[in-house]
Order: C-alpha cells, then sequence, then structure tokens
C-alpha cells in the first residue's frame, strides 16, 4: 500500500462513520424533521468524504469531476427534496418534536 | 476478499428476498411503493454485481425511478377507500374463508418452483452462450459494446416490439383517463429551482447515455428514461406544455422512434432480404439514427404516462362545457 491508499482508506473509513451516524439519526430521532436533520447532513458529508477518498485513486481528471458532479447532484437533490418533506410535513400539522 | 464479497452478496440476496416479501404483504400502499423502489435499487445493485451494468442502469431508472413516480401518481388517484393491499394478510374474520381457496395456488406455485429450481440446477455450471458468435461478429455490427449490438442490431426485433409496448401502454392509459392540463403554481420556489436547474443536465445527461452506447453502457433506454426523469419533474413542479402542442406534435414524437424502427425494418427487408440487417459500413450510423429516435420517444411516452390521461379529451370537455 502506498500513501494514496492510506489517504483514501481512512476518507473512505471516515465517510462510513458518517453514513452510519445518519442511519443512526434515521433511526433512533424522535419526529421526521429531525430524522431528516441526521439524514441529509450525515450523508453529505458522508458521500463527499467518500468521493474525495475515490477521487485520489482516479486514474484520470475526467473520472474527478463525474465523482465531483455526483456529489453536487446529490447535495442538491438531497437538500431540496429534504426542504420539500418538511414542508410538507409542516403543512400536514405533524407537530415538532420538544423534549 | 472473497469472503466480504460472499458475505455482501448473500446479505443482498436475502434483502432482496425481504423487501420484495414486504412491498407485497405490507397493508399500506403507500409504504408498499417505497419498498418496491427501495427494491429496485437493491436490485441494480445486484445487477452490478453480476456485472451487468447496461441492465443496472435501466433498472434504477426505469424499474425504481420512473416505476416509482408512476406507481405514486396512480396512488394519487385512488380512491382513499379503494387504496388498500388485497394482497396483504387479510384481518382475522376472512382469514378462514379466504385459506380454503388459497391452498390451490400455493400448490401451483410450488410445482413450478420446484420445476424451475430443477432446471437452473441442472444447467451445465459454466457455458459461454452465444458470447462468442456476438464476439466474433461486433466488428460488422456497429458498435462495438456488445450489449447495443445485440439489441439494436442481431435482436434488433426485439427492441422493436418493446418501444411497441411502451406505445400500446401510453394508449391503454389514453383510453382511462384524461389529463389535467391546467397550469399549476409550482408548489414553492424550491421545487421550481431545482427542476429549472436539473431539466439542462438531465437532457446533457441523456445525451452523453445516448452516443457513449455504442462503445459502452448506456442506450437508448436509458438515456429515455432519463428524458423522462426530467419531463416528470417538470410535470411535478406544475410546468404544463402548450396546448398547441399537444395534439399532433405530441404525437408525432410518440411514434417517431417506433416509425424510424419500422421504416428502417422494411428498407432492409427490401434490399437485404433480411428484416433489420443492416450493411456493415452503415452499421453504425443506422444504429444512432434509430437508437436518436427512439431515445425521444421513449422519454416523451414515459413523462405522458406519468401525466396519466388523454391530453386532448380534456380540451374537448372544455370546449363542451
Amino acid at each position: 500500500m502506498n500513501p494514496n491508499d492510506y489517504l483514501s482508506a481512512a476518507l473512505l473509513i471516515t465517510g462510513a462513520v458518517f453514513f452510519l451516524a445518519g442511519t443512526l439519526g434515521l433511526l433512533r430521532f424522535p419526529d421526521v424533521y429531525t430524522r431528516l436533520h441526521a439524514l441529509t447532513k450525515a450523508d453529505n458529508v458522508g458521500l463527499g468524504l467518500m468521493v474525495v477518498g475515490l477521487a485520489v485513486q482516479a486514474e484520470s481528471w475526467s473520472v474527478v469531476g463525474k465523482l465531483l458532479l455526483i456529489w453536487w447532484l446529490v447535495l442538491i437533490a438531497g437538500a431540496s427534496v429534504a426542504h420539500l418533506i418538511a414542508s410538507g410535513a409542516l403543512q400536514r400539522g405533524i407537530r415538532m418534536w420538544k423534549p | 476478499m472473497t469472503l466480504l464479497t460472499w458475505i455482501f452478496d448473500s446479505l443482498l440476496g436475502l434483502s432482496l428476498l425481504w423487501l420484495a416479501w414486504r412491498a407485497l404483504a405490507c397493508p399500506n400502499l403507500f409504504k408498499a411503493i417505497v419498498l418496491f423502489v427501495a427494491f429496485g435499487l437493491l436490485m441494480a445493485l445486484a445487477w452490478v454485481r453480476l456485472a451487468a451494468p447496461d441492465v443496472a442502469l435501466a433498472e434504477a431508472a426505469i424499474g425504481a425511478g420512473l416505476t416509482g413516480a408512476l406507481l405514486m401518481a396512480a396512488l394519487a388517484k385512488l380512491h382513499p377507500t379503494e387504496a388498500h393491499n388485497d394482497f396483504a394478510v387479510p384481518p382475522e374474520k376472512n382469514v378462514t374463508k379466504v385459506w380454503s381457496w388459497q391452498w390451490l395456488p400455493a400448490i401451483t406455485i410450488l410445482l413450478v418452483t420446484t420445476g424451475l429450481g430443477y432446471v437452473v440446477l441442472s444447467l451445465p455450471p459454466y457455458a459461454t452462450g452465444l458470447s462468442t458468435e456476438v464476439a466474433a461478429n461486433l466488428e460488422i455490427s456497429g458498435a462495438s459494446n456488445p450489449v447495443t449490438a445485440v439489441l439494436l442490431n442481431f435482436r434488433g426485433y426485439d427492441t422493436l416490439l418493446e418501444i411497441v409496448v411502451l406505445l400500446l401502454a401510453l394508449l391503454g392509459v389514453w383510453s382511462l383517463n384524461s389529463a389535467d392540463l391546467d397550469h399549476k403554481a409550482a408548489p414553492g420556489i424550491v421545487l421550481d429551482t431545482l427542476a429549472r436547474l436539473l431539466t439542462p443536465i438531465f437532457i446533457l445527461v441523456a445525451a452523453y447515455l445516448l452516443w457513449v452506447g455504442a462503445h459502452a453502457p448506456g442506450g437508448a433506454f436509458q438515456a429515455g428514461a432519463v428524458l423522462g426523469a426530467a419531463g416528470v419533474l417538470l410535470l411535478l413542479a406544475g410546468w404544463r406544455p402548450r396546448t398547441g402542442l399537444m395534439a399532433l406534435p405530441l404525437r408525432l414524437v410518440l411514434v417517431i422512434g417506433p416509425a424510424i424502427f419500422v421504416i428502417v425494418a422494411m428498407l432492409t427487408l427490401l434490399i437485404a432480404g433480411q428484416m433489420l440487417e443492416y450493411p456493415p459500413t452503415q452499421a453504425g450510423a443506422l444504429i444512432l439514427i434509430l437508437e436518436t429516435a427512439a431515445t425521444v420517444s421513449i422519454g416523451v411516452t414515459l413523462a405522458a404516462l406519468f401525466l396519466g390521461g388523454d391530453p386532448r379529451k380534456n380540451n374537448r370537455n372544455k370546449n363542451h362545457t
């Protein structure tokens, strides 16, 4: 293993930890708003770390570009869909959880 | 590594079976659709594991994405009293009555499953199938991606029929319902912005998939699905095409794919004496023309399916009232 491999392994594992935290939040948080928060926040950073980890291994710059494009599309789609779900839930009168 | 991939594949297979069962047995139809979409995404992953990226792309785009959207649109149109899953476990009081009828199909399914299992187990463990013949004739096919060569050249007949099936499905939907063509305000600035931002990218990705299909995974169905997704997103954001476009222009776009396919099939039948037998020198160009027309037709057909109804009936009703 050369230094690049260690770097991408570290990035991928950190990304996986974010995904794990996001999934845990999705399953364990009390209401739809907090679950969305856990899901989108963690997945955006987790996927970003995975993309960077894979980009380190990429053979050409065009592959790096495609990976970054995937991340950008997921960021846009994730943020927009989270907003739509949250505003839909508000319209239906789902109350926010209070501790 | 082999142990890791073995564990991964086993988990994937078990998750697929579990999701399929949950999607069928879930009494809540909304949940069932979400489970079906999840099943489609994992199925795409399974195709990737089987080294079939073309099928994986089609499964993710059509099987999970567009079918999910179509099912959701259908669910929204169902009356709340009808929107329950008849396949799910019936309420307690009906159990005995239904059960007396259920053993017959259960035995039939068991017999079919046993037969299929026997056939699969009696297959030779390693068979090349037709892959050597495809590889031998790849050079004259006009495409260096073997999947495209099979779909558009060696078995072009199948693809022609598949595109016609899609058109027939749309005709069925049109005969049942009329479309709602009133312009709607976008439900919020976020969806509006998202649709405006993503539509050009969807068109670009569709063109890329179409072009790359000649030598790598991609092709008309995947590109058409991406175009259809752009249409679905625009329709969700409240966009409706002008009524003038919904009469003849829409119908022309819907049939251009099948029509060009049929014309090429007839010309090749007349000239070469064999349906869809392209001359090797022009095969590449012919495949590109066929795929471009098919992509446009598939994309518009899928979006029209999501609109769910004959757009012209709506006009007629309006004129009467």
